[in-house]
């Protein structure tokens, strides 16, 4: 019988000889090719006698597995030698920057309307909106403010005509007028959007926003109003406790009115909103006159309820710690990225109102 | 309103500090905005006089005196004042000295080169007028030189806003009783008056009885023999206190029962006065001097106290120079009238005056005050001036228009949400003045004169809430139930695209609602643009009808500061019309400058068309519009290049539009001085978006994916340029709407080797079959369908 350790080493000897891809296929011909070295070791099976033939063929199927093994590998260490060559000659840069993309931002207005809305969409209010342009009818009449009445110098108004009769909204509360006419009560709704005053300096601007909010139904009274503020107020600027005080005041369009002046400090520079002993007023209030809910076709007997109205300018201001009111308008590409939101960021209960 | 504590206590008997005042009147109602104190050190205020005073050497408007401020040597100051000039007593102010309407404290400055030590002061830097033009000129002599200037300073006064609806606190009393009522002391009695007035006047008064007349009662008393003169210390301070000049002893106490009792006083000389008062309707072309030394022409109908030789004043706003009383003045007639509201108002409207006496008849003085007023201001002119007063003369009569009010108690609790007694009620609305009568459960309640504010039971109700205390309303939690959504569809719409724009990389602004008219008509098709009355400013004279104005307006100031490549937006309101309604609302969006700069990694290039179109097409897929429904087509406006724009419209091209997108008119970047040639925008048309009947999860199909393979083939045709890209893509498509899935444009191409007036167009179409592998055959025959009906409806030709 041949000296199966003598052909393994002969084998293993020619593959150590194997330096590239072409010596590899020449060398693997020489052993498994048609008379190859192990091709002819199988060729004499068939001549070995019965009680030799079993050992024989044992023998040379361990042998041909491991020589089959071994060219694999030696194959494998070929793909992975090329690989290595190519990784060493493939560095590149990665502190390089990449390509052009474009991050765009919400205003901080559009910001704070979202938050409020998801606020107050909390508590049952909807949204209504009305137009930027009134007439006098809904802008004061209505709101019991008539003509000659001196709270009218409080709102400078820009006139579209010279009868007077065509204006830019002071306020939202025209909203109110119109959201109940066109339904039945109950309501329950909030309004923010545009509105102008004739007025421009520090912190003063010919347009602001405000958000109007009206609450009509049975049995509503000022406990109400002072709930639903403390819970906007709270939530609004993230405070787990707010100093509020609701303060006597005058709008001719609710009875009793009031004002509401958050507690605040500063501290390094900043504004620390809902501790201190210092006050700030954010927003004016009251239950709706009679005499308003009757030019709203609204049975003042059987109904009542609240209105507010906030600035909606100044929240983000105090929020996000912005000084200057005329800034907002002036589209000055710095402050809008400087203060912009990622759209994204949209406010919602269960994300939360701001990152 | 300014007062003081020791003011208030004229009227008010209290143990309570200023502080506890204070807070007790915000919480009231009456909000102190705030507590002026002279903490700042005033004695260093000196009286001085100008010695010499020359030119400056480096300043034409400047003067450097030399000023003798009783220290011994001459102090040099730099002055610009017009009236400076040698032998002036003024107010010298030192280095250190705290200016106090500026809170500015005093250093030696250079002033152009040379050193001045403190300066001379104006009445409006010492906030004693709002006199800004000179220093003060004082009535001094030598010996007055070093003396000071302020005496008896420190009292804190309150600035207090009174609101519209409370013309009683415009008045000391008022304050005071207001305060009573809420339990912080007594109010004082009016000290009774013992005069012995036993003469009639010798001036005949008469209120005209014609349609419109705006006095209702005309008090008045003569005083003779009076020595007018400077006022006391004690009156002079509060005077100044107001903001208001010292005048004259007879001037000033008009002006203190004015501020005391909110009663207007109005003292002519009545030597001056041509026989009579006749209080009448004015006719047009009428016209007199007033006390603001300003010549006014009336109108028809405004109120004309007069004599018989014209218009003397206007009744309750601005008396005149004819018979205004001087230092010199020996007889009076001293006036307390009421006159009505609304006709005041349109009054000084009209002629544009403002004054204190204006500023509380158009809000409603107590009719009932006038012989109180006259009381007042008689006694202290007597005591200040000497004289003699005849009896009062009380012409005229206005009806009593305060009505019984029905009060009931359980009203209040409904409205406030905690209960009041009935005894609580009674004290409460006793103290400020109502007279009360029970029927029953129910009360009758009659306001006093001087609330014109209390008519009906819901304003009883919130006196009482207001004294009560408006932190005894407890706080009721919010229910957390929605009757309905949230935001209805054009909401979620407006919320959805706002958020995709600015997701494409755009910044979003917020501009005026109005625009320069100029630029608005470079983007407006309105027949007539939509003028404001009264402009804030003459470049924000009209409403916008297009977003583009104000965002090219910014663009434009960015770029000037070399941020030229910008990507701006706005989403709000365009105005058709000036009638309520006539607006709708858009999305403007603008891109400048380049997608990408000198860049290593990317070529350079400009924004171009079919970035701004993507743009538009996404935002508009993001808010619910299919690709498919979509049409381009090159309809366009004026304000963008005829060339390189376009229409989104849905449906078919002459569906409703969706959008405009394209470069913008290059004369329009020129005229508007952009500095940069490249602007591209997009508008969409957010009221034109429809609303789905259906819920996507509604809408769409099942879901099925084929299991055959999909094929890909290519075609080049050159076609008359005439056809556009998309004609061709729908021409295609429209084959076998099953099995073609796409058709992508990869070449078009025109120049050499392409006739003119011809192009080559490439595509690839995409097969998706449903239900078998097409074969060889099958792919064949799509093919020649493609290039037959290309080639019959275009008259293409194949490209080989």
């Amino acid at each position: 019988m041949e000296n199966f350790n003598q052909i393994e080493s002969d084998i293993l000897n020619k593959i150590k000889t194997v330096s590239d891809r072409n010596s590899y296929e020449a060398i693997k011909t020489e052993i498994f090719g048609k008379k190859g070295i192990i091709t002819e070791l199988f060729k004499k099976i068939g001549s070995l006698d019965q009680d030799q033939k079993k050992e024989y063929a044992s023998k040379l199927n361990f042998l041909k597995k491991k020589v089959t093994e071994i060219l694999e590998k030696k194959l494998t260490d070929f793909d992975q030698s090329e690989i290595n060559k190519k990784l060493k000659n493939e560095k590149i840069d990665v502190t390089l920057p990449g390509r052009t993309y474009f991050a765009g931002k919400i205003h901080p207005v559009s910001q704070v309307i979202d938050e409020v809305t998801s606020i107050f969409s909390e508590i049952g209010f909807s949204v209504e909106e009305g137009p930027d342009v009134e007439n006098e009818y809904y802008n004061f009449s209505a709101l019991n403010t008539p003509e000659n009445h001196p709270a009218r110098d409080m709102h400078d108004t820009f006139y579209l005509d010279r009868s007077k009769d065509l204006l830019l909204r002071t306020h939202t509360s025209p909203v109110q007028i119109r959201t109940m006419l066109k339904s039945k009560p109950p309501f329950k709704i909030i309004a923010p959007g545009r509105t102008y005053r004739h007025d421009s300096d520090q912190t003063h601007s010919p347009m602001f926003h405000q958000l109007e909010g009206l609450h009509i139904d049975k049995n509503i009274n000022m406990g109400h109003l002072k709930g639903c503020l403390y819970y906007f107020v709270k939530k609004f600027f993230e405070v787990e406790k707010v100093k509020i005080r609701f303060r006597p005041s005058h709008f001719p369009f609710t009875e009793p009115s009031a004002e509401v002046d958050i507690g605040y400090r500063i501290q390094d520079g900043k504004i620390k909103i809902g501790e201190g002993d210092k006050w700030l007023e954010i927003l004016g209030c009251g239950m709706v006159h009679p005499n308003v809910l009757k030019n709203a076709r609204v049975n003042p007997k059987q109904y009542q309820g609240y209105a507010f109205g906030v600035g909606i300018d100044r929240l983000a201001m105090l929020k996000y710690g912005i000084n200057d009111l005329r800034a907002f308008f002036e589209s000055d590409i710095r402050w809008l990225e400087f203060y912009g939101f990622d759209p994204l960021d949209v406010p919602t209960n269960y994300r939360g109102l701001s990152r | 309103m300014i007062t003081s504590l020791s003011w208030l206590k004229n009227h008010l008997s209290t143990k309570a500090n200023l502080d506890q005042v204070a807070e007790r009147l915000t919480k009231i109602g009456l909000e102190v905005e705030n507590i002026k104190s002279s903490n700042y050190n005033l004695d260093n205020f000196i009286v001085c006089k100008i010695i010499k005073s020359r030119k400056h050497p480096n300043a034409d408007k400047l003067k450097l005196c030399e000023v003798d401020v009783g220290s011994g040597n001459l102090i040099k100051v730099v002055c610009g004042a017009q009236n400076a000039r040698d032998g002036l007593f003024g107010v010298y102010a030192p280095p250190g000295a705290v200016i106090p309407k500026t809170n500015m404290k005093l250093k030696v400055a250079k002033i152009r080169g040379i050193e001045s030590y403190g300066m001379l002061c104006s009445g409006y830097e010492l906030d004693e007028s709002s006199d800004k033009e000179g220093i003060i000129e004082l009535n001094k002599k030598e010996k007055n030189i070093g003396d000071k200037y302020f005496k008896n300073t420190g009292e804190k006064t309150m600035d207090i806003a009174i609101t519209p609806n409370r013309p009683d606190c415009l008045g000391v009393r008022g304050i005071a009783r207001d305060l009573v009522s809420s339990g912080l002391g007594q109010l004082k009695k009016q000290p009774p008056i013992k005069i012995n007035q036993k003469f009639k006047s010798p001036i005949k008064v008469s209120i005209k009885k014609e349609k419109g007349q705006s006095c209702g009662i005309f008090g008045s008393v003569y005083i003779r023999n009076v020595q007018n003169k400077e006022s006391p210390d004690w009156l002079k301070k509060r005077i100044i206190s107001l903001g208001l000049k010292p005048i004259s002893a007879i001037v000033d106490a008009t002006n203190y029962v004015m501020f005391d009792l909110n009663r207007p006083l109005h003292a002519y000389d009545a030597d001056k006065i041509d026989r009579e008062i006749i209080v009448r309707n004015s006719k047009q072309g009428e016209s007199f001097e007033a006390l603001d030394n300003k010549k006014y022409t009336l109108q028809n109908n405004m109120c004309a106290i007069s004599d018989k030789s014209g218009v003397l004043g206007l009744g309750g706003i601005i008396g005149g120079t004819r018979s205004s009383t001087e230092f010199s003045t020996k007889n009076i007639l001293l006036e307390s009238a009421y006159f009505f509201p609304t006709p005041i108002r349109k009054t000084s409207k009209i002629l544009n005056i403002d004054t204190d006496a204006k500023y509380r008849f158009e809000r409603g003085i107590d009719p009932d005050s006038i012989k109180l007023g006259l009381e007042l201001g008689m006694c202290m002119i007597l005591d200040m001036c000497g004289g003699e007063a005849s009896k009062f003369s009380i012409v005229g009569k206005i009806k009593d228009e305060r009505k019984i009010i029905d009060l009931e108690p359980e009203t209040f609790s409904k409205v406030i949400g905690f209960s009041i007694t009935s005894v609580e009620i009674k004290k409460i609305l006793s103290s400020l003045g109502c007279s009360l009568r029970m029927i029953g459960k129910k009360m009758k309640v009659l306001p006093p004169t001087w609330r014109p504010d209390i008519k009906e039971d819901i304003d009883l109700i919130e006196e009482l809430a207001r004294i009560k205390g408006y932190d005894k309303v407890p706080l009721i939690n919010p229910e957390k139930e929605n009757i309905k959504d949230t935001l209805n569809y054009k909401q979620k719409l407006f919320h959805f695209a706002q958020r995709s724009v600015a997701s494409r990389g755009y910044t979003e602004a917020i501009t005026w609602s109005f625009t320069d008219s100029e630029t608005d008509t470079l983007f407006s098709e309105l027949k007539s643009e939509i003028k404001l009355s009264n402009p804030i400013s003459s470049d924000l004279d009209v409403l916008r009808s297009s977003l583009y104005s104000n965002l090219i307006i910014s663009a434009k100031k960015n770029i000037h500061r070399n941020f030229e490549d910008l990507m701006l937006f706005e989403i709000g309101p365009i105005f058709k019309g000036n009638k309520p309604g006539e607006q709708s609302t858009m999305i403007g969006a603008i891109k400048t400058g380049k997608y990408s700069r000198k860049n290593w990694i990317e070529k350079e290039r400009n924004f171009d068309v079919f970035d701004i179109k993507n743009d538009a097409l996404r935002t508009l897929n993001e808010v619910g519009i299919e690709g498919s429904k979509i049409t381009v087509s090159n309809k366009t406006k004026k304000w963008y290049h005829p060339g390189r724009s376009g229409l989104l419209s849905l449906g078919s091209s002459r569906g409703p539009e969706l959008a405009y997108f394209g470069e913008i008119h290059p004369s329009i970047i020129k005229n508007l001085d952009l500095r940069t040639d490249n602007v591209l925008g997009f508008e969409i048309f957010l009221d034109n978006i429809p609303e789905s009947r259906k819920k996507i999860r509604e809408t769409k199909p099942q879901f099925i994916v084929s299991d055959y393979q999909k094929v890909v083939r290519d075609f080049a045709f050159v076609i008359d340029e005439k056809y556009s890209s998309g004609e061709i893509i729908s021409l295609v498509k429209n084959i076998d709407k099953e099995l073609i899935k796409d058709v992508k444009i990869f070449d078009v191409y025109q120049g050499d080797n392409i006739t003119s007036g011809k192009k080559s167009i490439a595509f690839n179409v995409t097969l998706e079959p449903k239900d078998k592998t097409l074969s060889e055959k099958d792919i064949d025959q799509v093919s020649k369908e493609i290039i037959s009906i290309v080639q019959k409806t275009t008259g293409a030709t194949l490209r080989s």
